[in-house]
């Protein structure tokens, strides 16, 4: 993969706020690219100097090699689909593709004839001469990107492409997206800040937060291996656990001491911390195991028991709240990938014990005391609850019922302590 | 089973809510009209009243040989005013709708301020400004920037002046109010897709605001049409407009049924645009109702 478009050292400041903090990043030809992270982290702002409607205060931004910092955005090989769409709504959907073609001055047969072919593309030719206000989301979403499109740019800046539709309608342009990708093959720059979307269609991620880059990298790095405790609550589902680090095993092994906790942890040291250091573990619910009986034991595997507080059923899987401790509660995630009707199910209030393998927990740089307000901070999803002990950017499918808000906080609380 | 009921409720309701407004409408605006329309075929009574016989010998009085260029001199002069000041309020709108919130406030502030002083008291305050020996006259000529033979006051150019201030704030108010519901966005995808900012102007923020440019255009013609009192204290004998006439008509002729023959000529230029505004909300609606 070749570097294409280059932000080189870029700050923003609005008044006081910083909102684009000294962001170097480099992005592939040709790849879909996502800068992900909760409103306000400077995302939209990113891509609004990179689209040209904001300038930077410092730093550069290039493209292909090329010094864009101080292009107009008129001038700039560089087409953007707006969260709103901003389709022209005194035009036909022909005439707001056409735009930008008659603007270049082309003849109007070549004019009908690409505007034909993207119509052809997005599937709208039998709503070619409706307005706008005509069209129904999907169908004004697929116009937008037609318009960009149709100008062959070098890369699409896609501002939250979906944020208006409705789920299923998500789904189903997320998938069309890629498609088109496919087909046009040019760099599509994505900026959300659900991450579902981002992990669906990304090449790369970059989760920002703050005006800060948190972490870059493909969408398995990202939520296997997070850089901060940011991205392992803001990507997926994870519980934290904090310690010390009382024994180093060997070099690659330590055993951690939460408070709170009967047991002395297990985890892998890949951070080659020494004794006596605090460490902050992350542990996503997959990774644990849930089961009536105690697991056969295992040197490189943790068992706690627990208790079951609450269930729900998801149909694919099954999410658990379990209480390891006082007021603290994990969440765990099991797969139905096997269900016997005569099998002991698990159920409310239910002595369990959940296990994990050493390897399972993923070492995070030492928890802040800032971290709090971000690991509070509710997704931007609406209309999700967020469940307590693990913090939860919560998938859009999730139609379940969260657990009362009552017992949110435990977690957090017990690992101030 | 009736489906249309919470319809026919409803426009029952809105008939009933209009009613009021109708009646009050009725009978200080049709009627009146209708009174002017019925004078101007009744005979002139002898000592200036109207006379009990019809005739229709007032439409030949009309056909004095001034009246045509009066006319023709009162349509040219309201549409020029009227494009002045459409010319003139749109960018200020354009800013007004662009800037922040408390800025906003107060250029919205000053634009209403000049409706609180009597319109007579602003007309003779352009008479000062516009006086041969007024400040604005001897400081071009001590500029050297203007012939001394240069007069101000007592012609149309003076009359379109006064005409173009007192209708701004009837322009910018409904400009300003589509300007503001506009999508900005709109400018952005514009200058996205390769257009300069007077492009986007044009192709872009004019056709968005196009309601209100239309209701500006009939807030402002209509009343430039019967104007009288401007042309009256800042025009001269050239820039005499329909409503003078009438006025010399009634009160110092004391011809009324000419005076309303004349006002039914007013009345039917008047009423040209407003029925193109009609056929072109009907026509808007129509089409909304087909989606």
């Amino acid at each position: 993969m070749e570097e294409f478009l280059k932000f080189d050292g870029v700050t923003k400041q609005f008044g006081h706020l910083k909102a684009v903090d000294d962001v170097t990043l480099t992005i592939n030809r040709g790849e879909i690219f996502s800068i992900l992270g909760p409103s306000g982290c400077g995302k939209t702002t990113l891509l609004r100097m990179l689209a040209g409607f904001e300038a930077p205060d410092t730093g550069r931004i290039l493209l292909a090699g090329e010094d864009i910092t101080d292009q107009a955005p008129n001038v700039r090989k560089i087409n953007t689909v707006f969260q709103t769409y901003a389709l022209f709504p005194h035009m036909t959907v022909r005439e707001n593709i056409a735009f930008g073609l008659k603007l270049r001055k082309l003849p109007k047969a070549t004019i009908d004839q690409e505007v034909d072919k993207m119509l052809a593309m997005i599937q709208m030719e039998a709503h070619a001469d409706k307005k706008p206000a005509q069209l129904s989301g999907g169908q004004k979403q697929r116009s937008a990107i037609a318009r960009a499109l149709v100008l062959k740019p070098s890369v699409l800046l896609l501002d939250e492409p979906l944020a208006a539709l409705d789920l299923k309608l998500r789904q189903r342009m997320s998938l069309e997206l890629s498609l088109i990708h496919d087909e046009v093959g040019i760099t599509f720059v994505y900026v959300t800040h659900d991450q579902n979307e981002a992990m669906s269609i990304s090449d790369h991620i970059a989760v920002m937060q703050n005006g800060k880059i948190e972490q870059v990298g493909t969408p398995a790095e990202i939520y296997e291996a997070p850089k901060s405790s940011f991205v392992a609550a803001f990507i997926g589902d994870t519980n934290f656990f904090d310690g010390t680090i009382t024994c180093v095993l060997d070099s690659e092994y330590c055993e951690v001491e939460v408070p709170d906790l009967s047991k002395k942890l297990i985890c892998f040291n890949d951070k080659k911390l020494v004794q006596g250091d605090s460490v902050h573990l992350s542990i996503r619910p997959e990774k644990f195991s849930i089961s009536l009986d105690r697991p056969a034991e295992n040197p490189r595997q943790n068992v706690l028991p627990a208790k079951v507080e609450d269930i729900v059923y998801q149909g694919d899987h099954t999410r658990y709240w379990v209480s390891i401790a006082e007021d603290w509660r994990v969440a765990v995630t099991r797969q139905h990938n096997r269900f016997l009707l005569d099998q002991r199910r698990i159920t409310w209030g239910d002595q369990v014990f959940i296990s994990w393998q050493a390897d399972d927990s993923f070492m995070l740089e030492q928890y802040r005391e800032k971290d709090e307000d971000l690991l509070q901070m509710p997704p931007q999803n609406v209309g999700e609850e967020v469940p307590g002990a693990a913090v939860t950017a919560p998938e859009p499918s999730d139609t379940s019922v969260a657990p009362a808000d009552g017992q949110a906080t435990g977690q957090e609380e017990a690992s101030q302590q | 089973m009736k489906p249309s009921t919470p319809l026919r409720q409803r426009m029952l309701g809105e008939f009933a809510i209009t009613l009021p407004s109708m009646i009050w409408l009725c009978i200080y605006f049709v009627l009146p009209t209708l009174i002017i329309f019925a004078i101007a075929f009744r005979s002139k009574g002898a000592y200036g009243g109207i006379g009990d016989t019809w005739t229709l010998n007032t439409l030949a009085e009309l056909r004095n040989p001034d009246y045509p260029a009066i006319i023709w001199r009162t349509i040219w002069m309201s549409v020029i005013c009227t494009l002045a000041t459409l010319a003139i309020s749109v960018p200020v709108a354009y800013h007004i709708a662009r800037v922040s919130q408390w800025k906003r406030d107060i250029l919205l502030l000053l634009t209403i301020i000049p409706f609180w002083t009597n319109l007579l008291i602003r007309i003779f305050a352009w008479r000062l400004v516009l006086h041969p020996q007024g400040m604005l006259r001897n400081l071009l000529i001590s500029l050297h920037l203007i012939d001394p033979s240069t007069v101000f006051l007592g012609n149309p150019i003076a009359v379109l002046v006064v005409m173009i201030y007192t209708e701004l704030p009837f322009a910018i108010l409904p400009i300003y109010a589509a300007a503001e519901k506009f999508d900005f966005t709109l400018f952005e995808a514009a200058m996205d897709l390769g257009a300069g900012r007077l492009y986007a102007f044009f192709h872009v923020f004019l056709p968005g605001i196009r309601e209100g440019l239309m209701s500006a255009c009939l807030m402002i013609f209509i009343p430039l049409i019967g104007s009288y009192v401007i042309p009256d204290l800042v025009g001269g004998k050239d820039s005499q407009m329909i409503g003078n006439v009438i006025v010399r008509l009634a009160l110092e002729q004391r011809n009324l049924p000419a005076a309303a023959a004349m006002s039914t000529v007013m009345f039917l230029i008047m009423s040209l645009p407003l029925l193109y505004y009609l056929k072109y909300t009907t026509a808007q609606h129509a089409k909304e109702v087909a989606k």
